[in-house]
Formats: C-alpha cells, sequence, structure tokens
C-alpha cells in the first residue's frame, strides 16, 4: 500500500469509530485529538482494527506514533507498504 | 392510605415495542389486534421468528455511543429519555444527584460474548483479537448505566437480574428506592435485547419451546389449543416514579399509582411455574394493596404460550379470582412476543390507557381456546368494553420460580 493508500484505511477506520465528526477537514499534521472526539478505548479501536482488517501488530509502547494522521501514516508505511490494496 | 410522601405514582412512560415506538402507538396496535412478529434470521440459528423493535436509535444518542454501547443500552437510553419528555419534567433543571436508574433484565452480556467469540473465530480463536470494548459492555449494570451516562444522572444506576420477572422487579424497585428516600426521580423498568443472541433460540428451541407457525403474526398464540411454545422479542418500558407528595406539588399528569405489589419464588424447578405460589403472590399484592379479587378490572397475564405455563397460571387467576364477576384477564404476548426483562412493564403500559379509555384489550390468536385456560372475564381476539376500570394488576413470571405481581390504580 502506498503512503495515500494507508491514509485512505486509516480514514475509513476513524469513519466507523466516529461516525458522528465530520474528517473531511481533518488536518494530517494536528492531532486527532485536537481536531475529533477522540478518548483512549476510541484509539483502542484504532489499532484494533489494523490488526484485524491488515493484520499489523502495533506494539504498546508504539501508541503515541498514532496521534496524527501524518505521524501515523508514516509508522504504518514500513509495515504496510508489502500489503495490496 | 399511606401519607402523600410514601405514595409512589408513575408521571411518564417511554416504551418501544415490536409494535409501536411510543404508548399511543402499542395501545392502537393492541386495540386493532396489529401483531410484532416477523420472520428473522440469527447466525449459527438460521431462520425463526422474533417480535423486532425499529424504533429511532439516534433520536437520543449519538452513532459513536451506540457503537461503543450495547443493544439493550440504546433501548434504555430511547426509553427512559421518552419517558422523561412524557413526563413534563423540566429536566434541565432536575437535581441528577437525586434521579436514581433500576432496570430490570432477564439476561445481559450473551449478545456481546457471542459476538466475539465468532469474531475471534476468523482469527483461529487468537484472543488478542477479542474486542477491548467487551467488559464495559457486558457488565450486568450496562443498559442502567448508559441510561445515566446519556442523561447525566449521577445517582445511583443498576440492572435488577430477575428473568422474565424483570420489568415489574424494576418498578418495584424504583418504588422502594423512593419510599427509602435514596431518590426523587426513579427511572425504572425493564428493557430486553435478547433477540440478539442466538443462544435464546437455541436454548427454547432444545426445550422444545420455541413457537413456529407459517403466519409469523399468528405464532404467539396463549391459551389456544394449537400453541407450540415462545415468540422472542425485544423491547423496552422505562416508567418515571415520583412521590404523589412531588408529582401533585410540580402539577405532574399522574398516570397511576403502585398501590400494590409483590415478589415470591416457587422453589420447586430451574423452569416450571408453580402454581400455588403464583397465586400466593397474587394474593399477597392484593392484601397489601388492602384490595379482594373483585377490585381488579383488568388482569394483564404472564402467559408465554407454553403448555404448563400458560395451563398453570390460568390455575392460580382461577383460584385467585373465581367468583370476581368484574375482572377481565388478557395477554399483550399473544401480539408481541415475549419481550424478557422489558416484558412485564411493557404489557404494564399497553394497560394502563384503559384508566382513560375504559377498554381491555384481547388476548388475540385464540382459535380453540385450550380448556385449561378458561377464564370467566378472558377477553378473546376483540377488545372489551368495560364498565370503567380503577385497577390493573399485572403478572410477571420467569425461571427460577421468580414471580411478581404489580398493582396499579387509577388516580
Amino acid at each position: 500500500m502506498a503512503p495515500e493508500e494507508i491514509r485512505n484505511a486509516v480514514l475509513e477506520i476513524l469513519e466507523d469509530i466516529a461516525p458522528d465528526e465530520d474528517l473531511s477537514s481533518l488536518d494530517d499534521t494536528k492531532s486527532f485529538r485536537d481536531q475529533i472526539e477522540l478518548d483512549s478505548m476510541d484509539f483502542l479501536d484504532i489499532v484494533m482494527e489494523l490488526r484485524k482488517r491488515y493484520r499489523v501488530q502495533i506494539p504498546e509502547e508504539d501508541y503515541g506514533q498514532l496521534a496524527s494522521m501524518s505521524s501515523t501514516v508514516e509508522y504504518l508505511t514500513p509495515k504496510m507498504e508489502h500489503i495490496t490494496a | 392510605m399511606l401519607p402523600d410522601e410514601m405514595r409512589i405514582v408513575i408521571t411518564g412512560i417511554g416504551l418501544t415495542a415490536p409494535n409501536g415506538n411510543n404508548l399511543s402507538e402499542f395501545r392502537e396496535g393492541l386495540l386493532t389486534g396489529r401483531s410484532g412478529v416477523s420472520e428473522y434470521e440469527i447466525r449459527y440459528f438460521g431462520k425463526t421468528l422474533a417480535g423486532i423493535c425499529k424504533f429511532e436509535v439516534t433520536r437520543h444518542q449519538a452513532k459513536r455511543d451506540a457503537r461503543r454501547g450495547t443493544r439493550a443500552g440504546s433501548i434504555g437510553v430511547y426509553c427512559a429519555n421518552e419517558a422523561i419528555i412524557d413526563s413534563g419534567m423540566d429536566w434541565s433543571n432536575v437535581d441528577r444527584s437525586r434521579v436514581g436508574v433500576y432496570v430490570g433484565v432477564t439476561e445481559h452480556g450473551n449478545v456481546e460474548t457471542e459476538t466475539e467469540i465468532h469474531e475471534i473465530r476468523g482469527y483461529d480463536y487468537d484472543t488478542s483479537y477479542w474486542s477491548h470494548h467487551h467488559n464495559p459492555r457486558t457488565v450486568a449494570n450496562n443498559p442502567a448505566g448508559e441510561i445515566a451516562l446519556n442523561m447525566e444522572i449521577t445517582g445511583p444506576h443498576y440492572t435488577i437480574g430477575a428473568a422474565c420477572a424483570a420489568g415489574n422487579a424494576g418498578l418495584i424497585q424504583g418504588a422502594q428506592m423512593l419510599q427509602l428516600d435514596q431518590c426523587d426521580v426513579a427511572i425504572a423498568g425493564g428493557v430486553s435485547e435478547s433477540i440478539h443472541t442466538f443462544g435464546i433460540f437455541a436454548g427454547f428451541a432444545s426445550q422444545g419451546a420455541l413457537a413456529s407457525h407459517a403466519d409469523p403474526t399468528q405464532a404467539s398464540r396463549p391459551f389456544d389449543r394449537n400453541r407450540n411454545g415462545i415468540v422472542i422479542a425485544e423491547g423496552g418500558c422505562v416508567y418515571v416514579l415520583e412521590r404523589y407528595s412531588d408529582a401533585k406539588a410540580r402539577g405532574a399528569n399522574i398516570i397511576g399509582e403502585l398501590v400494590g405489589y409483590a415478589m415470591n419464588t416457587d422453589a420447586t424447578d430451574f423452569v416450571l411455574p408453580n402454581s400455588e405460589r403464583q397465586a400466593q403472590c397474587v394474593r399477597m399484592a392484593l392484601q397489601r394493596a388492602r384490595l379482594e379479587p373483585e377490585d381488579i378490572d383488568i388482569v394483564s397475564t404472564h402467559a408465554t404460550g407454553t403448555e404448563n405455563g400458560d395451563t398453570l397460571e390460568c390455575a392460580a387467576l382461577r383460584e385467585v379470582f373465581h367468583g370476581s364477576k368484574k375482572t377481565f384477564f388478557n395477554n399483550a404476548k399473544s401480539f408481541i412476543g415475549h419481550s424478557m426483562g422489558a416484558a412485564g412493564a411493557l404489557e404494564l403500559a399497553g394497560n394502563l390507557p384503559a384508566f382513560q379509555d375504559g377498554v381491555c384489550h384481547a388476548t388475540i390468536n385464540v382459535d380453540e381456546l385450550d380448556p385449561t385456560c378458561e377464564l370467566e372475564g378472558l377477553v378473546l381476539n376483540q377488545p372489551r368494553e368495560t364498565k370503567g376500570v380503577n385497577y390493573i394488576l399485572n403478572n410477571s413470571f420467569g425461571m427460577l420460580g421468580i414471580n411478581s405481581v404489580v398493582i396499579i390504580k387509577r388516580v
């Protein structure tokens, strides 16, 4: 998957987790939590859905890498580049 | 008579039933014979019948919360909000620390556990795929807790696990907590999400107690000779309860007064009811209300459409009400199926408009009355005009021999 495809995959997960939010104006450089209502359980949903949908394992010490869209895509790229979109 | 601050009245009702999403729709369905039972399919079990609710989940709940929570929670949130609106209470100025939430449930957590096991099956039963939402969804207080979260209620909240007597038990608990001054407003009743667990269908099928019929609307047929079991339904019914003194002071519309109730236990079998204990429970409720059987205008029966259950309840009622010329008997499950934890509260609600319209709704689908279910005053297939309704008695019984009876008086 290319970075843009990974971004779309994360966006799809966010749409499921935060169905009341308008994600069209999401700023990739800003933290998710500053832009949408996400608590720690929602955050764990992102981790779980990446595991379920793409079999990507994210160790707890790396959770901080998922703060914003750009940091998430950057972190996931080496883990997901071998996956066919 | 009790002092006004010890008298408990109903001032609001919120409900969802398979044939209506508020009391007027539900009542209209009960008076016109509109069934809420339809074809249904659930994983592993396959095709069956059920009573399915079609209320608007997002009317009072964000999509995010509905996703994070449970179906029972969503049903509770819908009913509780509707009940408060119906009560006409100035909710924005109510002290939420003095509101209690008491919700009856037959079971809770089976839906979520089945879902998670189904999910991890797709990952070779690797439990690292088990949802972190499982525990908050399956704790026994979940449906009451979701109501409290949604409505920012900081008083006590919990569920009452009472099998199919739970709706009445929730109501009784709310009344007791008001009398004990643990709250000033009680949100009390029952909910059921049971149609979303295949286990309940499979369990009743294995027990030989699950109804089937070519026409879904005729499948739930308590008292009929050709009945063949229970139709499982989802549903919810939540009451706003207040002390009479508080309700009167704020000029509330008082729907009825809880003048008597009783709960007891068979202590004889896991599943089979006990007619003697049921009759005793009805008598206790009458005695506490200082009423005689002939004072009761309508008895809302529990009968579920099983041979043993229907027959034993009718025997209990014949024993207590023998000689009462004015008492009518009906059954709401014949319209909507058995809404489990909601049943007691929901079936009572369907009768309360009789205080105004004087009509006793029927029990439908009785083509050939089982002689063991004969009751003088059993209202078959068509509603019956009465000479006025002042007292309604509501039966609700459940597995492990739990019996509950409530009596509501017109105020």
